[in-house]
């Protein structure tokens, strides 16, 4: 389980972890699940695009990642995000079925794309991975103070004279390069889970910021692994198992603070 | 070219005489008129997202069906309607309450989906089931679909026609409403209930991109067009029955296009033709807009819909 090209799951695995642990974070405070499970869906129709004129995957990904992730942007400018969203998420859906019924040599590799193939993931994925991994924490260090304020109060951000319309694009386009590295390795459908499950679940534990960060990364990074071993043993699906842990992360989080808050009125009474 | 030329060109040989063109026009049809009415609601509330995840929480428990054995329109209806009971119930009221309730129900849901396309796939070697599941086809639906999605699509109907004005009412302000004595979580359940039935049913008819995308694009550019909610839903009905029968006349007529001629998929074509002319009418209705901005003054009324005033007519 730990040895040879195993290694290189594990470490693949975990970069992805942190970073859906830290952009699911902003997700779950923005509201924006939708746009989070848009983009990855998006960028699928970039790989089969890719396939299709026989170029590196990575670049069809990044392209329509990015390309959705601007295209929201500009169209949301007058509110009703969530139809915008819907409407680019189905377009680039349609696009991606034009280019698999062009592909006469569909194969199960954009499949793989949907649902993901974190046990082959392979050496030279690696370092792409931990480079788009860096430049997406160093964007969201770098909009940190300014993204918090313009995600939990817009108003206040607004007044401050914050350019809350372009911090909601910089937001976009960070998931958009989030997802460009982790699609190869937890799949399109599977990323939105773990960017939402382990952030909420943090998020229902403890209110600050920071630490709710440290908490959504940690129970990401435990979510996967535990994934990874349960699917290396019973070979199960990861994307299944992914889906219902980080469902299970939130339910817990959700029983915690309940638990909690019972205690703390129990504890008052008494 | 003579007219007569000309028509055979647009409608080619055997379009009418098909089984497959008629029962996909049948069966589109009646899915755009019934997405169209219920999607003006969706897109009032902010539902898109919901009613999207509903579309796929259903290809879950289509492919639930495959591998048990039973019939995948079970699959689709228990899948939607358990998915929209638990976004309900673990939803709190504010809108990014919504969001995350239906984050978290739709990432379980692609989590089983995973399971199931991976036991279809090892016990039976049906990958391509598993891409009809996400893709659909419209030339391959059976014409026995016709019914139960007739049916079941007025039941939607029926539903959203009951709920309508403490709809309208609780759209306008879940707190008015509220205290007004109107039951808003049963109004909101209700309509979850209306939207998973419809969407259950044209996910399995028509795939879940045709599915969400005959659900939102009529509504959006509706409602862009019209401030009445009731005019709204004839209007996206009739767009969606249009667009619909465009794409699959297109797609029939594609299969001498290039590149690869055996035809464009008609979730592309009938996608496409939304969202330009969704984009046409944001920007003609932005123009529109900072037009009677400046006539406002002069007394010209924006557009957009209002339901408060709505509600009165």
């Amino acid at each position: 389980m730990f040895s040879g090209f195993m290694i290189d799951t594990w470490l693949a695995a975990s970069i992805v972890a942190v970073i859906a642990g830290v952009i699911g974070f902003f997700v779950v405070l923005r509201g924006s699940a939708f746009a989070a499970h848009a983009i990855p869906q998006g960028a699928f129709a970039g790989a089969a695009a890719a396939d299709l004129i026989g170029v590196n995957p990575l670049l069809g990904l990044g392209v329509f990642a990015a390309a959705s992730a601007l295209g929201i942007g500009w169209l949301s400018r007058r509110g009703r995000h969530d139809v915008v969203v819907a409407l680019m998420l189905v377009l680039l859906l349609g696009l991606g079925s034009l280019f698999v019924s062009w592909n006469t040599q569909y194969g199960p590799e954009l499949f793989a794309l949907l649902f993901g193939e974190v046990l082959g993931v392979n050496n030279s994925q690696l370092a792409p991975t931990l480079l788009l991994a860096v430049a997406s924490l160093l964007a969201v260090g770098a909009l940190f103070r300014p993204l918090l304020l313009a995600s939990a109060v817009p108003e206040v951000a607004a007044a401050r004279g914050l350019p809350v319309r372009g911090l909601e694009i910089g937001f976009l386009v960070v998931v958009a390069l989030a997802t460009t590295l982790t699609l190869p390795v937890v799949g399109a459908l599977l990323i939105f889970s773990l960017m939402i499950g382990p952030p909420a679940a943090a998020r229902s534990i403890t209110a600050r910021p920071v630490v709710a960060i440290a908490v959504s990364v940690a129970i990401s990074l435990l979510t996967l692994w535990i994934s990874i071993a349960v699917a290396y043993l019973w070979n199960l699906p990861v994307g299944f198992l992914v889906g219902t842990l980080s469902g299970l992360a939130y339910v817990t989080g959700r029983g915690v603070t309940w638990a909690r808050r019972r205690s703390v009125s129990g504890g008052a009474t008494s | 070219m003579n007219p007569t030329t000309m028509l055979d060109h647009i409608f080619q040989p055997g379009f009418f005489t098909s089984e497959e063109v008629r029962t996909a026009l049948l069966v589109g049809g009646v899915v755009a008129i019934i997405s169209g009415i219920v999607g003006v609601f969706t897109v009032l509330r902010g539902q898109s997202f919901a009613g999207h995840s509903l579309a796929d929480i259903g290809t879950t428990g289509g492919s639930g069906a495959f591998l048990v054995n039973v019939s995948p329109l079970f699959g689709f209806l228990v899948f939607t309607l358990a998915g929209a009971g638990v976004m309900e119930l673990i939803g709190i009221r504010r809108a990014r309450g919504r969001d995350l309730a239906t984050g978290i129900v739709l990432g379980v849901s692609l989590g089983v989906s995973a399971l199931f396309l991976y036991l279809d796939t090892t016990f039976d070697n049906t990958s391509g089931a598993a891409m009809t599941v996400l893709f659909g086809s419209i030339f391959t639906i059976s014409p026995s679909t016709l019914w139960p999605v007739a049916i079941f699509g007025a039941v939607s109907l029926v539903l959203t026609a009951l709920l309508y004005r403490p709809l309208l009412l609780t759209g306008v302000s879940a707190d008015i409403a509220a205290s007004r004595g109107a039951p808003v979580r049963l109004v909101g359940l209700g309509f979850l209930a209306a939207l998973a039935i419809a969407v259950g049913l044209s996910a399995i008819a028509i795939g879940s991109i045709l599915s969400t995308a005959l659900l939102i694009g009529p509504a959006a550019t509706a409602v862009r067009l019209t401030r009445r909610p009731g005019v709204a839903m004839l209007l996206a009905g009739a767009l969606g029955l249009v667009f619909v029968w465009l794409g699959v006349l297109l797609s029939y007529d594609s299969y001498d296009w290039p590149p690869a001629h055996h035809g464009w998929p008609v979730s592309f074509l009938v996608v496409g033709l939304f969202f330009v002319t969704f984009v046409v009418v944001e920007i003609g209705s932005a123009s529109g807009r900072s037009r009677s901005r400046r006539g406002a003054r002069a007394g010209v009324r924006p557009v957009g819909v209002d339901p408060v005033e709505a509600m009165g007519n």
